[in-house]
């Protein structure tokens, strides 16, 4: 029996505004207990709420970048439960009017792309976090996250893998981040998913019942998460058994998910029009001024760095890929006329020590204003590529200012020529055995006599000039 | 010098005049209230902090247009550092880190906070017999109710404990009261006060108001408890007229609408014939009278007793034990401490409301019930949309009766819950509404309702204000006449 997945994702993104979506709190990530938390996020009697419209100008730019409606009125609901970090005892959220609505993604799997359609994507408030490991039988409630500015971004059911779905999630933080909308910061969980799965045999029309997977927040446990979940089904269906309607957990430790709730227990959230809320109208001039100034996406950024710059598709393709990188590339730019060569050791040594670190490019100790003038030092001819290797694994280390490595190590690229070729002239002499190999047409050989040079001069010889010298120098010798 | 029954012009000219220091008049509401204890109109008093800003006032004195001017507040609105209960249990401890902006404005116009006035729990109910702190009595009698929710403001505005009382109106709990205990009050158009602070009930209902003995006073007062109110999205910013503008305004050709499908026959035949005699003292000063429909008056309150408990189920869900007010003692898991809380915490008729809201809001009955209050409701604004193309105000007898006795309807909330017949459409429509007294039966008082269009409350005000000229029955007090 062969079976189809069908996912839905509805990843919750963390709006990167300075105040929260109904009150002037701060919305700062790790701040002490309590701290960030105002007379409305407390849902102290009394207190209403105000509607943050930065908010809606950041939600607003997804629903551009993704081609979807933009609601110009769109407004706000109350879904009603209990829980001790939900302050007022019901969460505002957009239900019957979302802000944005019909918007699709592409996305990238191994060999193929697809388009994602994406349902509607709606503002509401955070919850607080309950704590539970902090207090001997109690639990502790922290209300600093309640009321933070969350996306709500719903996907059609149109992913049919984990794969799909970790790459789903990988093409929104992309452009989130790029948008400038949310800082995709995955541990500090500015963005989390519900995962929504069900199988069905191979070409039936009619959907399976589906489990939703409960807030998820590494790429790593979506996909393990998703496999798990499929294996489960399946096993369940081929065993004669019903997969039913529920929320499940998925515990990273034991890699399983086991159930939260089932539908019978689900809450009837009573969703209604909040009425201390009018409806929020975008007007046509705000609407402009938002598409005016939506920030370069990464497909524009790709054309821009091949046709403009001049750098290779690859190239072109891993810098724009995340906005770290982009930005990286960008400004370390401005520091040096080689785009080419910055983009080059962007692709290479660099990328290289991230995937060894297994960091993002904003984690490194890097600056783009370091990593410029690194750069600039190669093509002024200060340093050499290799001397510039190991003053970029310095700078790895400590962020170590390039210019004050390359002075206190003395480091700088011996230029005179003279001195190279007093160098050189020792190199042949010490070596007759080698000249003799290499004047008997072993010409590999010349590669050691460079190496030679460079061992003495610590690898601050200027390796044109040195090949240049050798040459002559061998060649003249009878 | 005595300042029982005073209006706030009264008080203020007698400040202003020297005649009474501004201690000497807090002073006197303090003794006032102790002597009148037994009705039961204050939860919390503010004494220490009234004697020191009248002290204060006395050393500098202040040109502010309240500046002294001692009012009740209502126990539903926040004040900084002063206990605030909503009159329920449930908030029996819970003392506000702020103030509701109608209690700022109204101080910052400089006037004394005496205390807080009892309340229906939550503002639910029609004749204080709610209120955790025990039922209110009536001024015009010990045995009867002074209406509700405002009860406790009605009743110390009517002993003439103090001139001048906030109120709040989500059916009628300004105007009710008003009429029961022979006051004026207005609930102004929904917007026009803020309701940041307002411990909510139904938030697209609830508005607060002045009670005060005429109509010149309520605008007195309105004039500082309005402003537009960026804390309150649903406050409008429409500018704020000097609601003392038009009191004086000729009525001569004035239209007063006259509800004919409003069925007089279930009332009291006094309060038709009070009712009549007034619209008669109207056309007398000028007025005509016009005959107009209002075809979905009837489903006022059915559509009413959906929206507001749903509101209010919501609303009242922050009352959980875990953050603030009670908690109680003996839970042993959450749903424990929610289910205890909340079950010893509220009192009947709360968890009646919560219940029926609950259900409306359901899977399954959001349809057909709120969401069909909701058509409704739009129907009984396009109503009054209609009919106030043609005239001016629309006059209703304010209840169906004078103040009944205490304990006389507790067992049946739909006989209660038809006490609010003739007040409860002009908040499902948003639109401005008061009552004034304009009768006694039995010598109890009773009052008479004037609503009018949206944003219109100096039309209302004016009409007030000219019949008070001509008639005296906002003299009256359960002591007699003013002389």
């Amino acid at each position: 029996m062969s079976w189809e997945t069908v996912i839905g994702l509805e990843i919750h993104v963390q709006l990167s505004t300075k105040s929260k979506l109904f009150s002037g709190g701060s919305t700062e990530f790790g701040a002490e207990s309590n701290t960030h938390v105002d007379l409305i996020d407390m849902g102290l009697p009394g207190v209403l709420p105000v509607a943050n419209k930065e908010a809606f100008y950041k939600a607003i730019r997804f629903g551009l970048a993704t081609g979807a409606n933009i609601n110009q009125t769109s407004s706000f609901d109350r879904k009603n439960y209990f829980y001790p970090d939900l302050p007022k005892g019901y969460q505002i959220t957009q239900m019957a009017q979302p802000i944005v609505e019909k918007g699709s993604i592409k996305i990238a799997v191994d060999d193929y792309e697809k388009e994602i359609n994406i349902t509607r994507a709606h503002l509401e408030e955070d919850a607080g976090k309950s704590i539970h490991d902090m207090f001997e039988g109690e639990t502790g409630v922290d209300l600093n996250r309640a009321g933070t500015p969350l996306l709500e971004i719903v996907s059609e059911p149109e992913i049919s893998s984990a794969k799909e779905a970790v790459a789903y999630f990988k093409a929104i933080r992309q452009l989130v981040t790029f948008l400038d909308i949310c800082d995709g910061n995955m541990a500090q969980g500015s963005m989390r998913c519900d995962v929504n799965v069900s199988i069905k045999k191979s070409g039936d029309k009619e959907l399976g019942t589906r489990a939703e997977l409960k807030n998820i927040n590494s790429f790593k446990f979506i996909e393990k998460a998703i496999n798990f979940e499929i294996d489960r089904q399946i096993r369940l269906i081929e065993n004669g058994e019903c997969v039913v309607q529920e929320t499940r957990l998925y515990d990273s430790e034991k890699n399983e998910t086991r159930s939260m709730r089932s539908k019978e227990e689900a809450n009837d959230y009573r969703y209604f029009p909040c009425p201390d809320l009018l409806p929020v109208i975008i007007s046509d001039k705000e609407l402009k001024e938002i598409k005016e100034n939506l920030p370069e996406l990464p497909e524009e950024k790709e054309m821009r760095y091949i046709q403009e710059i001049g750098l290779e598709e690859s190239e072109a393709k891993i810098i724009s890929s995340s906005k770290a990188m982009a930005n990286m590339f960008e400004e370390a730019s401005s520091k040096t006329n080689d785009a080419k060569l910055i983009a080059k050791w962007l692709v290479g040594d660099v990328s290289a020590l991230l995937n060894k670190d297994n960091i993002e490019i904003d984690e490194s100790n890097l600056s783009a204003e370091n990593f410029g003038i690194l750069i600039e030092r190669i093509s002024d001819n200060t340093i050499s590529g290799k001397i510039a290797k190991s003053v970029l694994e310095e700078i790895w280390e400590n962020g170590s200012n390039v210019d004050e490595i390359i002075k206190t190590k003395g480091l700088i690229q011996i230029q005179d020529e003279s001195l190279l070729e007093e160098i050189a002239s020792k190199v042949i002499d010490a070596n007759p055995d080698q000249v003799a190999t290499y004047k008997s047409g072993k010409d590999k050989l010349f590669g050691f006599f460079v190496g030679q040079v460079m061992k003495e001069t610590q690898g601050k010889a200027n390796p044109k000039s040195v090949n240049l010298i050798l040459k002559e120098l061998l060649d003249n010798l009878n | 010098m005595t300042i029982k029954y005073k209006s706030i012009k009264e008080i203020k000219n007698m400040i202003s005049n020297k005649e009474i220091s501004n201690k000497e008049v807090i002073q006197e509401v303090f003794s006032l209230i102790n002597e009148f204890q037994d009705l039961n109109a204050f939860i919390t008093l503010n004494e220490e902090n009234s004697i020191k800003k009248a002290e204060e006032l006395d050393n500098n004195p202040s040109d502010l247009p309240l500046a002294g001017i001692p009012i009740a507040q209502k126990d539903l609105f926040c004040t900084k550092g002063l206990r605030t209960t909503c009159g329920s249990n449930i908030l029996n401890n819970f003392i506000p880190p702020y103030s509701a902006t109608v209690i700022e404005n109204l101080e910052n116009a400089g006037c004394i906070s005496v205390g807080k006035t009892n309340m229906d729990e939550f503002a639910m109910g029609s004749s204080n017999e709610t209120s955790f702190f025990g039922n209110v009595k009536n001024p015009w009698g010990k045995n009867l109710v002074p209406g509700g929710s405002s009860g406790g403001a009605a009743s110390a505005v009517a002993a003439g404990l103090v001139p001048a009382a906030t109120g709040t109106d989500t059916g009628g709990s300004i105007r009710q009261p008003a009429s029961l205990c022979g006051i004026t009050g207005i609930k102004p158009t929904y917007g026009r006060v803020s309701r940041w602070g307002m411990i909510a009930f139904a938030s697209s209902l609830d508005q607060a108001g002045p009670m005060a003995r005429t109509a010149e006073d309520c605008a007195f007062m309105l004039n500082e408890m309005c402003s537009h109110d960026e804390k309150d999205t649903t406050s409008l910013d429409n500018e704020i007229p000097d609601f003392q503008e038009n009191l004086n305004s000729s009525l001569k050709g004035r239209k007063i609408g006259i509800v004919k499908d409003l069925d007089l026959s279930s009332l009291n035949d006094d309060v038709v014939e009070i009712y009549q005699n007034s619209l008669k003292e109207f056309e007398s000063m000028g007025a005509e009278l016009v005959d107009i429909s209002l075809p979905h008056l009837s489903l006022s309150v059915p559509a009413y007793y959906v929206v507001a408990p749903a509101e209010c189920s919501s609303n009242l869900s922050r009352f959980d034990g875990v953050k603030f007010g009670m908690r109680s003692e003996d839970a042993k898991d959450l749903e424990e401490l929610y289910v205890k809380t909340r079950s010893e915490g509220f009192g009947d008729e709360v968890k009646r409301r919560i219940l029926i809201g609950s259900y409306v809001l359901s899977a399954g009955y959001y349809d057909a019930y709120y969401k069909k209050a909701q058509q409704v409701r739009r129907l009984i604004k396009n109503d009054f949309e209609n009919v106030f193309k043609n005239i001016d105000v629309i006059m209703t007898p304010t209840t169906r009766g004078p103040a009944f006795k205490i304990g006389s309807k507790g067992d049946d909330p739909i006989q209660m819950y038809l006490e609010d017949l003739f007040t409860i459409s002009a908040n499902l429509a948003g639109l401005p509404a008061m009552s004034l007294p304009n009768g006694n039966i039995e010598n109890k008082p009773i009052g008479l309702q004037i609503i009018g269009n949206f944003l219109d409350e100096n039309t209302i005000l004016n009409f007030a204000h000219m019949f008070q000229n001509e008639t005296n029955w906002h003299m009256y007090t359960p002591e007699g006449i003013i002389q």
